[in-house]
């Protein structure tokens, strides 16, 4: 696994240097407000409703388990014992107190983390899918590609005042897990035509207020050429991004106004222009970080234990057919933690979950532990023969829910639990409905759904692009949720249409509970998902499951 | 012309601890929306508000919000207030927990 070099530690203790310095500075009264904010936003600190809130980066999604520890040990430390992971691969503790933001920067920089760039306009801690260097779909690792990408933004001095912040993320799979569509860079490896690994290239992608899937900009980029082309489209960016309206600054809106073909001119022209100047050294960059990531080696070890268990045991056979996922090497699996057991906060984990995934990443998976968009945690590496003893320790922890990418592993924002910016309240929802379908165990009928929440028109709960998406707004001073439908956040990207007018707090969960009876009755069976029975109908029968036939009437009346 | 007034409370954040405070009728900074002084009139609330922001040393983001009489002190109006005066619904954490122990 990647580990920092000796620049990279110390420039991240000079920047907890500084930040303590700052924050002393903020105490006696030398900086205002005014003045600290930007600082404290550069280094991942947030004032929330209730408290600050520290945001850490976990770059790539990937950490060991000293690392998953040491989260353990801030929570336990400086927090309320728990963490909090989001959508962007990050970790949040919302109770920090300003005077121990310094330790706790400290602390992570003993393990090689930091908070630095998880704001501001600069390129953000750049996404990679969650099973990289495991699925057995994969092309190739792309994390070394996303340490490159990382490397070279942290501290670009083109790149620090961009006109708003800029999201990369990036999958090794033609199978998009990184919903790299619905970011300002999206890199998807695909092979060409002789076989030669590549990345189709999409820009302009973005949830939030004016929600858009990424345009392919260039359908096989050379591996080689990554960085200026990269390069070359920030260039164009900062050059041409709007400055002057902050809602109309992000690059979707860049490539929108000047058009997809104007913006590829210019990003080609740029591009060759730069290109020459790439002498390769890059490349010898790359192949440096590459070695750090060489894969794990993998035992050959006999799998009849699994087996064997997977026989006799109807708990662990549900929990092994719905959380795991194929491995390069067929004896073993990747493992899907839940973080979604039912009326439990969407990616939460305490800091004694912490610490046994820690110990089972040590033990069972080459000491790897990922965090996905999906606020889940995974064991990428873990032989067949282990499954049953991981299986045993997770349920002991309450970490067995066999229920990824079911109706109840639901994505979950802040929402106003937390979040300065939020219009209401998201996490409460997400723990109704996932409660409400525990109930009806009608889970595993209802089969591949993805829900996803959102407290603000900001989407970081990426609403837009779940199967059923919520918003959560404030009408006239009272929570409101709106459902869009059909969202998908993968290669086959689409954003979810508005049904109508929204629901009422106390209305959401009904409302979700008839869209789901309404597919269910509609489906030609089980292997016909809630997307694909969306993709066939349309909206029509979720409408009238909704508002009923004669509210349709009346809104048709209406228009 | 003359919309009438929608009392107003002063409240910020707390800059060491980060929770939220009230500004009192006799100038301290409580955790209890309660304790907050409920301000009537448009005018005295600006003057409020600017002596409020003044604090900056001790008190992030000051603003006015609304709010209304009740039995044991002024009453958040906006869901928003009605959270910070209370804390998270998942956990009781925050002021709940506060006023628990
Ligand atoms: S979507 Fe809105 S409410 Fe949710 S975390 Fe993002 S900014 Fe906060």
């Amino acid at each position: 696994m990647y580990t920092y070099s000796e620049f990279d530690e110390s420039f991240v203790r000079n920047r907890v240097a500084q930040f303590r310095g700052q924050v002393e500075r903020r105490l006696d009264g030398s900086l205002t407000e005014d003045e600290f904010k930007p600082l404290r936003l550069m280094n991942g600190l947030y004032l929330q409703l209730h408290a600050y809130m520290l945001r850490v980066a976990i770059p790539y999604g990937t950490l060991n388990g000293r690392q998953m520890r040491q989260l353990a040990y801030l929570a336990e430390r400086w927090d309320k014992g728990y963490g909090h992971f989001t959508t962007r691969q990050n970790i949040q503790f919302n109770w920090p107190k300003l005077a121990d933001v310094p330790d706790m920067l400290d602390a992570l920089a003993d393990v090689g983390m930091h908070a630095i760039q998880t704001s501001g306009n600069t390129i953000r801690n750049v996404t990679a899918d969650h099973f990289a260097g495991a699925a057995a779909d994969e092309i190739e690792d792309p994390r070394p590609v996303a340490e490159l990408l990382r490397q070279w933004s942290t501290d670009h001095p083109e790149f620090q005042f961009l006109p708003r912040k800029f999201k990369i993320a990036v999958t090794g799979s033609p199978t998009d897990r990184a919903v790299t569509k619905a970011h300002d860079i999206g890199l998807r490896m695909v092979r060409d035509a002789g076989g030669a690994p590549g990345f189709e290239v999409m820009v302009g992608g973005g949830l939030g207020r004016t929600p858009m899937i990424g345009k392919v900009i260039r359908d096989f980029l050379p591996k080689a050429d990554l960085l200026p082309y990269c390069e070359a489209i920030l260039a164009t960016y900062n050059l041409l991004g709007r400055r002057d309206n902050k809602y109309k600054a992000r690059i979707k809106i860049t490539v929108h106004e000047n058009g997809l073909e104007a913006f590829r001119d210019l990003v080609e022209a740029r591009f060759a222009e730069i290109r020459p100047e790439f002498s390769g050294v890059d490349q010898d960059w790359l192949a440096g970080i590459e070695t750090q990531f060489s894969p794990p080696r993998l035992s050959d070890a006999d799998t009849s234990e699994y087996d064997a268990r997977r026989e006799s045991d109807p708990v662990f056979r549900s929990w092994a057919d719905t959380n795991l996922a194929p491995h390069k090497d067929p004896s073993h699996a990747i493992v899907t933690v839940s973080l979604k057991k039912p009326g439990n906060t969407p990616g939460d984990a305490t800091a004694a979950q912490m610490r046994l995934l820690a110990d089972l990443g040590a033990t069972y998976s080459h000491d790897e532990l990922r965090i996905s968009h999906e606020q889940n945690v995974i064991l990428p590496h873990v032989h067949r023969a282990d499954l049953p003893a991981v299986f045993d320790a997770l349920r002991s922890a309450a970490l067995a829910t066999a229920n990824v990418g079911l109706v109840s592993d639901i994505i979950a924002c802040p929402g106003m639990d937390y979040c300065a910016l939020a219009t209401a309240r998201s996490i409460p929802v997400a723990q109704s409905i996932a409660t409400r379908f525990e109930d009806l165990k009608l889970e595993h009928d209802i089969g591949a759904l993805k829900i996803k929440i959102s407290g603000c028109i900001n989407a970081c709960g990426h609403h837009h692009v779940g199967h059923i998406g919520i918003l959560g707004l404030d009408r006239a001073g009272v929570e409101n949720y709106q459902i869009t439908l059909g969202g998908d956040g993968t290669e086959t990207a689409s954003l979810g249409e508005r049904t109508g007018p929204g629901f009422a707090y106390d209305e959401i969960v009904p409302a979700i509970e008839r869209l789901i009876h309404a597919y269910l009755d509609l489906r030609q069976g089980p292997e016909e998902t809630f997307l694909d029975l969306y993709r066939r109908l349309g909206m029509g029968p979720f409408k009238d499951a909704l508002y009923g036939d004669a509210a349709r009437g009346r809104q048709a009346d209406a228009a | 012309m003359s919309r009438r007034f929608t009392p107003k409370i002063v409240t910020a954040n707390d800059l060491l601890e980060g929770d939220v405070i009230y500004l009192t009728a006799d100038d301290r900074w409580s955790r209890d929306h309660a304790e907050a002084e409920l301000i009537e009139d448009e005018a005295h609330a600006e003057i409020r508000l600017i002596h409020a922001a003044r604090q900056s040393g001790s008190v992030v983001g000051a603003y006015l919000a609304d709010a209304r009489p009740g039995p044991s002190g002024p009453e958040p109006v906006h869901f928003r207030e009605a959270f910070r005066a209370k804390g998270p619904s998942n956990y009781t954490h925050g002021k709940q927990s506060e006023r628990h122990a």
